[in-house]
């Protein structure tokens, strides 16, 4: 690609397979380009097919390694399957460094795999902007489950649940005594919980507590209502994994298809606010850094007050023209 | 204007068994505003590529104490070019001689980073070189 192609063209090779096309659509919905978001429109529209699945749980809980050996057990059942593996910018330099790929290095060359690594860039909720985006392309692109890492959660950062069809929380013995899902107030967001590195003597503990948990706020006494399943997995002896790739196909399926719907609208609810919020916020932070710098003169004074000088900010953001044209 | 970060991806090739230096640079571009993708040791063109590839990075960083560069690099830009990304910015790093170090150049690699380049040099070489290129 070394003349610059129109993204429509990109998303029509990503179509026909081509994966660099993708790749490049993916970078242009990164940067958030106007001329990219016709094509990520119709990627969203042509998507829908794709089994999106949600990786979460704190630091080093396993999350990386989990998904390269779930990524090798859906493979085995035919799947194609990509991977958005997000990682966080550092906010003092805006770079990054994105290491989740490491553990998934036995996949490199299988042509049934792509993996995309995306950094914040300060986006909070544990995600990158742009992984949604992503995900539509690469289920146009024919990928039949798409798996987001997202970052190691801490609090709040839940957003992956309000955008995947199954959220995976992924916990790790040894990380102390309270159970980390609690503490991070992620444990009523899983789908399906992990206790990851089962090969570990205390793994067992923690696999108890989680169980204990769960059947204490068991509210939900609907008959077919989903029991969220707690799977012990190792990444070494490869213990679990397959109990897990069952658990992600029954939840796909199992779930009655009122409910499925519900969560249909639910997520597609999320991504309208998201993306009204993300363009909001681009749009904004352009009037901000380029009109309102003789404004922080007299801010710093205080011969003005923030809260007037930002509802003027405010409607001038909003009422200066149409969101999709470039900014003076 | 709509523009990304710098996009580098930074790999080990070859046998040799430590990644330090590569971590120092790492660092040195992240903190220089850049995404960093770090596929770790022992890796093969091929891997190599691929991950570049799915990665759209706009430099493609190699490292190698081996002695195997002047075969790792002709397979990485042959390979590059069968899958149509040969806008894609190369960029070798490690300990070779002068001579190999002219023919990689001639064969189309961007810069050659020995070993002991001050970080900031690997930082300017790199904006310089993707400044050159332009948008794609
Ligand atoms: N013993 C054991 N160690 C594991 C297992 N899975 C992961 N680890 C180790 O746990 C550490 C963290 O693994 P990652 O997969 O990088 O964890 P992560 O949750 O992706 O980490 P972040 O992305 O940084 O939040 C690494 O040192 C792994 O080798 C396992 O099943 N058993
Ligand atoms: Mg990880």
């Amino acid at each position: 690609m070394s003349v610059r192609v129109a993204s429509a063209e990109l998303l029509a090779r990503a179509a026909a397979g081509n994966l660099g096309a993708a790749a490049r659509l993916i970078s242009r919905a990164e940067a958030g380009a106007a001329e990219a978001r016709p094509a990520l429109a119709e990627a969203y529209r042509r998507a829908g097919r794709a089994h999106v699945v949600g990786i979460t749980g704190v630091p080093g809980s396993g999350k990386s390694t989990l998904v390269g050996r779930l990524t090798h057990a859906l493979r085995a059942t035919g799947a194609k399957v990509a991977v958005v593996a997000i990682d966080p910018s550092s906010p003092y330099s805006g770079g990054s460094i994105l290491g989740d790929r490491v553990r998934m290095s036995d996949l490199a060359t299988d042509p049934g795999v792509f993996i995309r690594s995306m950094a914040t860039r300060g986006a909070t909720g544990g995600m990158a902007r742009a992984a949604l985006d992503a995900a539509d392309v690469l289920d146009v692109a024919g990928f039949d489950s798409v798996i987001i890492e997202t970052v190691g959660v801490g609090q709040d950062e839940v957003e992956i649940a309000k955008a995947s069809h199954t959220t995976v929380v992924v916990s790790a013995p040894g990380l102390g005594d309270e159970i980390q899902a609690i503490k991070a107030g992620i444990l009523e967001i899983a789908d399906i919980h992990v206790v990851s590195k089962c090969d570990r003597p205390d793994a067992n503990r923690t696999l108890t507590d989680l169980k204990l948990m769960l059947a204490l706020g068991t509210a939900d006494d609907a008959p077919d209502a989903w029991r969220v399943p707690v799977v012990g997995t190792s990444a070494i002896t490869g213990e679990g994994i397959e109990n897990l790739v069952d658990c992600i196909q029954r939840h796909r399926t199992a779930v009655p298809s009122d409910a499925r719907a519900a969560r249909a609208r639910r997520i597609a609810a999320f991504r309208l606010e998201k993306t009204a919020e993300n363009l909001l916020l681009e749009r904004f932070q352009a009037r901000f850094r380029t009109h309102e710098t003789d404004r922080i003169e007299s801010l710093a004074a205080r011969s003005i007050d923030p809260y007037s000088t930002a509802i003027d900010l405010l409607n001038r953001t909003l009422h200066g023209g149409h969101v999709h044209e470039p900014l003076a | 204007m709509a523009t990304n970060p710098i996009r580098v991806l930074l790999a080990k090739v070859g046998l040799d068994g430590h990644d330090r230096g590569v971590k120092v640079v790492a660092r040195a571009l992240r903190d220089a505003g850049m995404d960093v993708i770090y596929t770790g040791l022992h890796r093969s063109p091929e891997e190599v590529v691929t991950a570049a590839v799915q990665e759209d990075v706009d430099v493609l960083g190699v490292s190698l104490l081996s002695g195997v560069q002047m075969t790792v690099f002709p397979r990485i830009l042959k390979l590059l070019k069968e899958r149509g990304a040969d806008d894609m910015i190369v960029v070798a790093g490690g300990v070779m001689p002068d001579e190999d170090a002219a023919a990689l150049r001639e064969m189309g690699v961007a810069a050659i980073l020995l070993q002991d380049t001050p970080p900031q040099e690997i930082v300017d070489t790199l904006r310089r070189l993707v400044e050159a290129r332009g948008e794609r």
